[in-house]
């Protein structure tokens, strides 16, 4: 009786946990800047790189969120349905668990003057026998961030879309569009996209936010004079003397303003979109002609942001295991593992600790998130169009604008420092990734299994624990995956709860990017990338085995 | 522990539409048919009597089961067994499996318990199959296997949802033979739901709507 009483309050705990730590942690961030006078704001105001690093913070979130998008839907219109499309699929999950900070490091590994890409092309092509000395990495226009950003949000959208797809009718839809006349692309846009990007609308929204205000990808890939707005903001909470707080906290005050204002440009944009399309529709656009230029389009970005991705993690990994590598050799004089067994000691007690923090954050919210779902099978309970902004709610307000205030809250009840709060902090952007990926799933099982148990006498639980969770075993052990590598790749909250003094694979990557040490920070970003395949891993595994004799388990083709 | 299914003046109404009215009493060993067409209310007649009700749905009146007033129990209280139209057998268990999810737990012991089920197996011509993945079985296989589970479960009286209309014509007729023929053995009350005339005729009961309205069998 007291499990189901608290089992029906789970929804309710689950939100309470999601919103009092932002908007608390909010309030405690901002209302700083207006403290002594509002000295804070007027620090903020008479520094000279504001205008430039807001500038930097819309132009790339913006731009690079557009970009997402448009890569996320291009191969969706033109590839859906067939064998590419599928094979795309596969690749996703592999490429949505790379933590941010490796991505960017892979990149910055790519790109940069004595980069990959510089490598191969030297000295036959370029003429280069030296690093050139060009401004590639952190360029002043943020190319390279935006690049970094694009590529790591891809992915994320690209999954979000794939399971709203089904939702949207969208094979008998584009087959009436297209046995009308049109193009695929054409029948993808006016049939499918209104309904998909209705549900797209959220992650998004998430996506926009994240782009304008990452910390460690901007500090590894973006420009440095000035930083952006949310990389300053990182900085001066650093600041030993209190006034950096201050401006800090106005720094952030602003860096909810441009969110806001973003998300509001985009929302015109939005209307601008839907009364277009209406219009296309209208005069009976075919647009049988845009298909093919739109399948080369969406194969070479797909190409660039995949390969961009792989080959960056693939230097990462070489740099770990190179002896001498000199510019302008392709590949390394040598291999070796020296730096593998210099560091590791500190490898494999940073790792344990990283994998300690993300096992417990990732056990609390699966628990959160079954209870949830179960409660909502069990008491009928339909969840409001609320509980979904509240779900995105850690994803949609900038990380820099309430982090402070949780560190602020931590100090005070004297948990700063310690692992569990780092822990408790990553549970509030854990949650909602996992809910996200499990509830489809989980709401998609046939009901009629649990009116079968109960018919055979076997009590709500006996239901939960053992007919719908072991059929729910593969949605739930890949949930738990992704929610790993959330936690994993979380800097961020790392770094402001753990107060400098907890430290995980991606700290240690992030803190060794700006030293020249490529190959320990190939080794530890190579690390940080390795947790969550292994999580993955276990969660295609796993169930393989466990299911082995179980035709009716098999995943469907 | 047999006895008549009683539905006192059941009545099932949406949005004050009655959808269901049914004062009748099932003896044991009787096959009472409700027809009529789809989305005429059979369904909800069925969850009436299991307690998988949506909250939409009002429900007055009683159903009392063997001498026990079954109407505000939970499912799993109320010893009253189901037969989809689809075996609905868990895929993840082997055909032993699904036997003893069912089998109470008043049978104790590892051997009482696989002697129970390879007993309820052979006695369907089903011996050896206890290790068996459910997916390998054959149609008519997967609907023995799920009317034993049902009949393990020691249920006082057995609805059955259309369990015959996803079987091939004379698959049919055999299976149909073998649920009714163990009802009758077994001495349980049951209702079956179809639009099927022929099924309605192989019961031999008496045929209602769900209204209640008789109709010729």
């Amino acid at each position: 009786m007291i499990m189901a009483g608290l089992l029906r309050q789970a929804p309710r705990i689950t939100l309470a946990l999601l919103t009092v730590p932002v908007l608390a942690g909010l309030a405690g961030t901002v209302i700083p800047a207006f403290a002594n006078d509002a000295k804070g704001i007027q620090a903020l105001l008479q520094w000279p790189g504001l205008p430039r690093a807001a500038g930097i913070s819309l132009v790339t979130g913006l731009g690079s969120a557009a970009l997402s998008l448009a890569i996320t839907l291009l191969p969706v219109a033109s590839l859906w349905g067939t064998r590419a499309f599928a094979a795309v699929q596969h690749l996703l999950a592999p490429l949505l668990s790379v933590p941010h900070a490796a991505a960017a490091l892979g990149l910055a590994f790519l790109i940069a003057p004595s980069g990959w890409i510089a490598r191969v092309l030297s000295p036959w092509a370029t003429g280069w026998t030296q690093p050139p000395d060009l401004l590639l990495l952190n360029d002043p226009f943020g190319l390279a961030l935006t690049l970094g950003l694009v590529a790591k949000e891809v992915p994320f959208l690209f999954l979000m879309a794939l399971a709203a797809l089904p939702q949207t009718d969208a094979a008998r839809r584009m087959q009436v569009a297209q046995s009308l006349g049109a193009g695929r692309v054409a029948s993808f846009a006016v049939s499918v996209l209104p309904s998909l990007y209705r549900q797209l609308r959220l992650p998004f929204y998430a996506v926009l936010a994240y782009s304008m205000t990452a910390v460690e990808m901007a500090m590894i890939l973006g420009p440095t004079r000035p930083y952006t707005l949310s990389a300053q903001v990182v900085i001066w909470m650093a600041d030993p003397q209190l006034t950096g707080r201050a401006t800090a906290a106005a720094g952030a005050l602003v860096q909810v303003g441009l969110v806001l204002g973003a998300l509001g440009l985009w929302h015109l944009a939005e209307r601008l979109a839907k009364s277009a399309l209406i219009g296309l529709a209208h005069r009976g656009m075919r647009g049988q002609g845009a298909d093919g230029p739109a399948n080369v389009i969406a194969a070479l970005l797909g190409g660039l942001i995949g390969g961009g991705l792989v080959f960056g993690l693939a230097g990462l990994a070489l740099w770990s295991f190179a002896g001498l590598w000199s510019f302008p050799d392709a590949v390394p004089a040598s291999l070796n593992l020296n730096t593998w067994t210099r560091a590791a000691p500190d490898l494999a007690q940073t790792a344990t600790l990283t994998l300690g923090i993300a096992a417990l954050a990732t056990l609390l919210a699966l628990a959160l998130v079954l209870a949830c779902l179960e409660a909502e099978h069990r008491f009928d309970l339909v969840p409001g169009a609320g509980a979904l902004w509240v779900l995105y709610l850690p994803l949609l307000v900038p990380q820099v604008a309430f982090l402070p205030g949780v560190q602020v809250a931590a100090l005070r009840a004297g948990m700063a420092g310690h692992w569990l709060a780092v822990a408790a902090a990553h549970l509030v952007f854990v949650l909602p990734y996992l809910f996200l990926s499990l509830a489809p799933a989980y709401r998609a099982w046939d009901r009629r299994i649990a009116v079968a148990g109960a018919a055979l006498g076997a009590t709500p639980a006996r239901v939960f624990w053992h007919l719908r969770l072991p059929m729910l075993l593969r949605p739930v052990l890949t949930a738990s995956a992704v929610g790993l590598a959330v936690s994993v790749g979380q800097y961020l909250p790392t770094l402001l709860v753990g107060g400098g003094r907890v430290e995980t694979l991606t700290t240690e990557a992030v803190a060794l990017a700006s030293g020249g040490n490529r190959r320990l920070i190939g080794a530890y970003a190579l690390l940080q990338m390795l947790l969550p395949a292994l999580g993955f891993a276990c969660a295609l595994l796993l169930p393989a085995w466990a299911f082995r004799h179980r035709r009716g388990m098999a995943v469907a083709a | 522990m047999s006895g008549p299914l009683h539905l006192q003046d059941l009545r099932v109404t949406r949005d004050g539409q009655p959808i269901v009215a049914l004062n009748l009493t099932v003896g044991p060993g009787e096959v009472l048919t409700i027809m009529g067409p789809s989305g005429a209310g059979k369904s909800t007649a069925l969850a009436a009597i299991l307690g998988t009700l949506a909250p939409a749905f009002r429900l007055s009146g009683h159903i009392v089961l063997a001498g026990r007033d079954i109407t505000a129990l939970p499912p799993h209280l109320r010893r009253v067994g189901l037969l989809f139209q689809d075996d609905v057998l868990f895929p993840h268990l082997s055909v032993g499996g699904n036997l003893a999810f069912a089998l109470p737990p008043d049978i104790k012991g590892r051997a009482a318990r696989t002697a129970r089920i390879a007993a309820a197996l052979q006695a369907a011509d089903l011996s050896g199959f206890a290790d068996c993945d459910p997916a390998t079985l054959s149609g008519g296989q997967r609907a023995r296997v799920a009317l034993l589970r049902t009949l393990l479960a020691a249920p006082c009286a057995l609805l059955l949802d259309e369990p015959f209309s996803r079987l091939d014509a004379d698959l049919r007729a055999q299976v149909r033979g073998f649920v009714l023929d163990r009802i009758r053995r077994e001495g349980l009350p049951a209702i079956l739901v179809t639009h099927d005339a022929e099924d309605a005729r192989a019961a031999a009961g008496r045929v209602v709507t769900p209204l209640g309205l008789p109709l010729a069998p």
